[in-house]
């Protein structure tokens, strides 16, 4: 059985000017100590799709339907104390942002603790005993120092340390990192995935990594969902995806990216577009929800929502002329 | 012929005030001494993370503060000690395209008074009609329909406004473009239709560009020459293709190796620095780079390399400054070519 299935997740917002379906049917699973990555462009609901795990949407506006499954329990619907005792225990989250999500004037020994002590009944001392080893474990340099200073005393990148360290904490079976390395440089950047990769190893918990960033996805994730307004569009090993992608969003978003290393080929190519932009969410779309930029697009796109449809083996795509094997037939 | 911009030695020091009477207790030495140039249509790539002081300098080109010290020279005339008043005819050859397309676009002008605005300013149009005219070239020359000048900012996305943005730009009819991470906050897909416009129109009117960005596969793809800055200092600058293929900095050398690319499974020497950035208030002695620096010696520490053609360089034009070149080559871990190490193919 998958440690995480999400079976039809619809996510809506009530707006002034109509429904807002950010995330539309949306599926997938994740097995215990498997990275899945989901990847989109801005406003594709990758971010509402982790935030309706936790239960972090505001209800209303708000709204989730379908079936959130973790081992096997319905998350959707737990009580609230319930599914306080899940957040931060079994499941936790990393945010994009670490000076906003750490509060500023506790230290940053008292926020690791905080989820000890709520979770697992340490006392205060056994708290900070244990959150220096957490920042021992994240490799933060004179942990015993670091515990009792506050979150502006840290650079970007120890703060994304302190923040996996108070996600870890308690041992979770499921650890969503929603964009944990956009906000920071590129050699930090690098610094912070390879301890993510060290740590999965060491850990042994699953992770759902929600990037935009495909080199990101590249280096760590196993399996990719690819999201596009609020519907996910193709979903297989990160090796397939990258080396023979079947959805056309997906084929223009590899496309569209510059490739490190061009020069040295000689390949002065342009990039390709994806020409016109992300439809509106708050409009019923009946038909294909990218047929309006898609390069191979025909009446049938426009009119028959493309069932998603296994094209090769593990390898899934909503698309009405991905060939079952091989390139797009155009 | 001279060089369309020359910098020499550029420093921008910013006060820190403080204490009890608010006296300046320090100084963030935002940029420390850097020199370059700019060719007439040539895109130059400022390279670097946050706080390195790119940003400060391409704001130091526009003369949006003053400088510390140093030259700004512009087409042979010197631009960084002139009144306001005598600056103000050459404003118009240097304009700027910000980062964010929400906050650089004011919200109460219509696209048309956006794109107006520097060409009143700096009397371009002969009469109303002219005017008028201009505005729609502009719109066709950034590729949007020309009805959309009566439209207001927010009911654009935001590829439409980094559009909008470059059209306000070239309203002037400028030389040299200052881009400050001017496609970050765009999506993929539009990053895409972003550069491609820039590229477009860099050969169309034969623009020079100073292209401050954080993404190297960007810069890479569009620029003709890099400079790479690392705590208010360059440490190199060469032909693009030179530094890929060959960086002869070991800073450079870390950047290219941290990239995460779009190929799982890829083989490559990965150099991940330790530790972070030291502060700008109080940068180390000798080089900058030496308390990450994975070759360091100790020279590093006492003394400051200058920019200098290392003999293994792959190109003319490639300088760095790095201790390292002046050692015998089995010694200097960079005498070899290591892009292709570093950058999986």
């Amino acid at each position: 059985m998958a440690l995480l299935e999400v079976d039809n997740l619809q996510t809506h917002f009530r707006t002034p000017d109509g429904v807002n379906r950010a995330v539309d049917g949306v599926s997938f699973s994740v097995n215990a100590g498997e990275t899945l990555a989901i990847v989109g462009e801005s406003g594709c609901g990758k971010s509402v799709t982790a935030m309706s795990i936790l239960r972090l949407i505001p209800e209303p506006p708000g709204k989730i339907a379908g079936a959130i499954r973790f081992e096997g329990r319905n998350l959707l619907e737990l009580s609230d104390r319930e599914m306080r005792g899940i957040r931060g225990n079994e499941i936790s989250m990393i945010f994009q942002e670490p000076m906003t999500s750490l509060n500023p004037v506790l230290t940053v020994g008292r926020q690791i603790g905080e989820t000890l002590r709520l979770h697992q009944g340490l006392n205060a001392k056994e708290a900070e005993e244990k959150a220096v080893e957490m920042l021992t474990l994240v490799g933060i340099p004179e942990p015993a120092r670091r515990v009792r200073e506050y979150p502006h005393q840290l650079s970007g990148g120890m703060r994304q340390r302190v923040m996996i360290a108070i996600a870890l904490a308690c041992n979770p079976k499921l650890l969503i990192a929603d964009e944990p390395t956009t906000a920071l440089d590129v050699t930090i950047q690098a610094q912070i995935l390879e301890l993510m990769r060290d740590l999965k190893h060491r850990v042994g918990a699953a992770i759902v990594l929600i990037t935009h960033d495909l080199g990101v996805v590249a280096e760590v994730a196993e399996r990719v969902v690819v999201m596009y307004a609020g519907r996910k569009v193709e979903e297989a090993a990160v090796g397939p995806l990258f080396r023979t992608p079947r959805h056309p969003y997906t084929q223009g978003l590899l496309g569209s990216m510059p490739k490190l290393g061009s020069s040295l080929h000689g390949e002065e190519t342009r990039l390709a577009e994806i020409p016109g932009l992300v439809p509106s969410l708050k409009q019923k779309i009946p038909g294909c929800v990218f047929a309006s930029r898609c390069p191979h697009s025909t009446e049938l796109c426009i009119q028959v929502a493309p069932a998603l449809e296994e094209k090769a083996p593990g390898h899934v795509a909503a698309c009405h002329y991905a060939m079952k094997e091989g390139a797009l037939a155009a | 012929m001279t060089a369309l911009l020359e910098v020499t030695e550029l420093k921008k020091h910013f006060p820190i005030r403080g204490g009890f009477f608010g006296g300046t207790t320090g100084h963030v030495y935002a940029v420390d001494g850097i020199s370059f140039h700019i060719e007439r249509g040539e895109t130059l790539a400022l390279v670097g993370e946050s706080g390195c002081g790119k940003s400060t300098v391409g704001k130091a080109i526009l003369r949006l503060f003053d400088i510390t010290a140093g030259q700004v020279v512009l087409d042979g005339k010197r631009i960084d000690d002139m009144t306001a008043a005598t600056l103000r005819p050459l404003r118009r050859r240097v304009q700027v395209v910000f980062q964010d397309p929400f906050s650089s676009l004011n919200p109460r002008m219509r696209v048309r008074d956006i794109l107006a605005e520097p060409i009143r300013n700096f009397g371009l149009a002969r009469d109303a009609r002219d005017l008028e005219e201009r505005v729609a070239k502009l719109m066709d020359t950034v590729r949007l329909p020309r009805d959309a000048v009566n439209r207001w900012p927010h009911e654009f996305s935001g590829g439409q406004r980094q559009r909008i943005g470059i059209a306000r730009a070239l309203a002037a009819e400028p030389d040299l473009i200052v881009c400050d991470e001017a496609v970050s906050a765009l999506d993929v897909s539009v990053k895409a239709q972003i550069v491609n416009l820039l590229q477009d129109l860099q050969q169309e009117l034969g623009l020079a560009l100073l292209f401050i960005s954080h993404d190297l596969a960007i810069v890479e793809h569009m620029t003709h020459r890099v400079a790479v800055m690392y705590l208010g200092k360059i440490v190199e600058v060469a032909p693009k293709r030179s530094l890929f293929a060959a960086p002869k900095h070991p800073y450079t050398e870390a950047l290219l190796s941290a990239v995460p690319v779009p190929m799982p499974g890829a083989q490559r020497e990965r150099i991940i620095l330790r530790g972070d950035v030291p502060s700008p208030i109080n940068p180390p002695k000798g080089c900058r780079f030496h308390t990450r620096c994975p070759y360091v010696f100790d020279r590093c520490r006492t003394e400051e390399p200058k920019l200098a053609a290392p003999r293994t360089a792959m190109a003319p034009g490639h300088v760095a400054a790095c201790h390292l070149h002046d050692r015998p080559d089995s010694e200097n871990p960079l005498a070899v070519a290591k892009g292709e190490a570093v950058i999986p193919v």
